[in-house]
């Protein structure tokens, strides 16, 4: 079979296997694969920035609250129909993103960390200081009625699987052909050498620039289904919790790997779920879990899949 | 024509000179030798003409386009292909991608693959898909070429092209570089004073950051000036 033929199936396959997840999964899975699917969105709109620029951001869940609130207080306050809204999220992950890229990419390494955790600190700070639209700490709800997209009630679980497995294969489906087009392949020179990147004609700071703002537009998108999915809109979306998750379920699933974001954010998510079953301390074995995996899989586990048997993973 | 014309380049460090008003003019289709003792500003002045390094006075003038202020990745599209000193290949990716990610700046996309496979051939590569960190650092200098090649330069700069090779891949370095000189215009920043006498038409010599004369080979080497420079006052 050709590297082409086997991505396609692999990535096709798990496409079409969620999908048939939403016939068979028991209710709480059910519920439990729909957030997945959202928040693994986040994770790949992340892995564009960290896995195939190299650039560690501690501020994307800016980008993702941007993407929420955009949604939400275009609902709330501008009394916008779910459609338009969620352009509108969209658009402001992509906005801020753009905009703070111009500004942090100045920096790099350490000081890029610092600058990008700083301002996601400031977005969070913003929302509970402008507490009478946002509600701050506490949040909003967005009413049912807002939540019918093109007729379709996406407060019904059925429907916001449906429409969660769409957001996550498009963003999947995005993020693949991203990597393999010579823009995504100049992501990844610009990762493993900037310098020798640069003397090849490559303008690294645009595309820096240009790889932020499709990891935040996936951000934003993530943040605005989630508001419009789930029906509520909080600042501690914003917190820096939700720069570091990102982070963590990227190095699980492997950093650099089309299929990582989704891996990682599944399995972190279930290894907090059984591990809650078991004890209150579930962090502790949550934390040796993790601490193994750092250990014996550093790749995370589809780098390590990569490593050891799959070399043409993309 | 002179394909390069740099004019006055200075670059101070802390106040000292690593580079004095070095003036040089590269005629199209020559292979220009560089050579000097070690801290003769070699790697500065070349930095500055790559636009790796801003100088702090003097003019660099590509084909008769002043390209001073130009950041380094646009001289690199106007023509200007630089090799590493120290092998930088993509050590990670596959031979054919390092060779690709030089040539897409350069050519339409169509035009890629067909190019790569003429860089490689024209090296003796025969591996595409091997990892470059894998080859030999015999062949990642091959590779390093093969990269510059691929962008059809105008000025090739080969910076210490021959270092850490043995002898018979420096007689093959040789002959590559005879048959490139053909097609394009080469600085060769070099130590090895075989290679230079072998294949530059002509040589400067730089010292303390200063051209102490620029000539063919043969006067060069007749040159007392340059001996000292190199042996030591006498």
């Amino acid at each position: 079979m050709s590297g082409a033929a086997r991505i396609t199936l692999l990535h096709g396959g798990l496409i079409a296997a969620l999908l048939a997840l939403h016939f068979v999964l028991p209710v709480y899975h059910h519920g439990n694969m729909a957030r997945i699917m959202v928040l693994a969105s986040y994770a790949v709109g992340y892995n564009i920035v960290f896995g195939y620029t190299g650039l560690l951001s501690l501020g994307h869940a800016l980008f993702f609250a941007a993407g929420m609130y955009g949604m939400g207080l275009a609902v709330q306050h501008l009394g916008m129909g779910p459609g338009a809204a969620l352009a509108i999220g969209v658009a402001a992950g992509a906005l801020i993103a753009g905009a703070l890229g111009l500004l942090a990419l100045r920096t790099t390494g350490v000081a890029f960390m610092i600058v990008t955790l700083m301002f996601a600190q400031a977005g969070y700070l913003a929302i509970l200081y402008f507490g009478d639209w946002t509600r701050g700490d506490e949040g909003f709800v967005i009413a049912r009625a807002s939540r019918v997209l093109w007729g379709i009630d996406l407060s019904d679980p059925g429907n916001r699987y449906l429409a969660a497995w769409a957001l996550f294969s498009a963003a999947l489906l995005a993020s693949l052909w991203l990597v393999r087009a010579p823009f995504g392949r100049s992501l990844i020179a610009i990762r493993e050498n900037e310098a020798r990147t640069v003397m090849l004609g490559y303008d690294t700071f645009r595309l820096k620039w240009a790889a932020m703002v499709v990891s935040g537009t996936i951000s934003g998108a993530a943040g605005a289904a989630y508001a419009l999915l789930f029906g509520y809109a909080g600042a501690s979306f914003a917190a820096v919790e939700y720069s570091i998750l990102p982070l963590l379920w990227v190095l699980l699933g492997g950093a650099g790997t089309v299929l990582g974001p989704f891996v990682g954010t599944l399995f972190m998510f279930y290894l907090i779920d059984l591990s809650s079953g078991i004890t209150t301390a579930y962090m502790l074995i949550a934390g040796v879990v993790l601490v193994l995996l750092t250990l014996f899989a550093p790749q995370g586990l589809m780098g390590e899949l990569r490593r050891r048997f799959w070399g043409w993973l993309p | 024509m002179s394909l390069l014309n740099v004019r006055g380049l200075t670059k101070l460090y802390d106040g000292v000179r690593a580079v004095a008003e070095v003036s040089l003019d590269i005629p199209q289709g020559e292979v220009r030798a560089l050579i000097g003792p070690n801290g003769a500003g070699k790697t500065t002045l070349v930095g500055m003409i790559a636009g790796r390094i801003t100088p702090d006075a003097g003019q660099v003038v590509l084909a008769g386009q002043d390209i001073t202020r130009l950041p380094a990745h646009r001289r690199t599209r106007l023509g200007m292909a630089y090799t590493f000193q120290i092998t930088s290949v993509f050590a990670r990716l596959p031979v054919a991608e390092n060779v690709a990610l030089a040539a897409r700046p350069h050519m339409p996309r169509a035009d890629v693959p067909g190019a790569v496979q003429a860089a490689l051939a024209r090296v003796g590569l025969t591996d595409p898909s091997a990892r470059a960190g894998d080859l030999s650092y015999g062949h990642q200098r091959l590779l390093e070429i093969a990269m510059g090649i691929v962008q059809a330069p105008r000025l090739l700069i080969l910076d210490e092209p021959t270092q850490g090779l043995s002898e018979g891949e420096i007689d093959g370095f040789k002959a590559l570089v005879c048959d490139l000189a053909a097609q394009t215009t080469i600085l060769l920043i070099e130590h090895n004073m075989d290679v230079v006498m072998a294949l530059a038409d002509r040589v400067t010599v730089l010292n303390a950051g200063e051209v102490l004369m620029t000539g063919t080979p043969a006067e060069v080497r007749a040159d007392p000036g340059v001996q000292s420079a190199y042996l030591g006052a006498p």
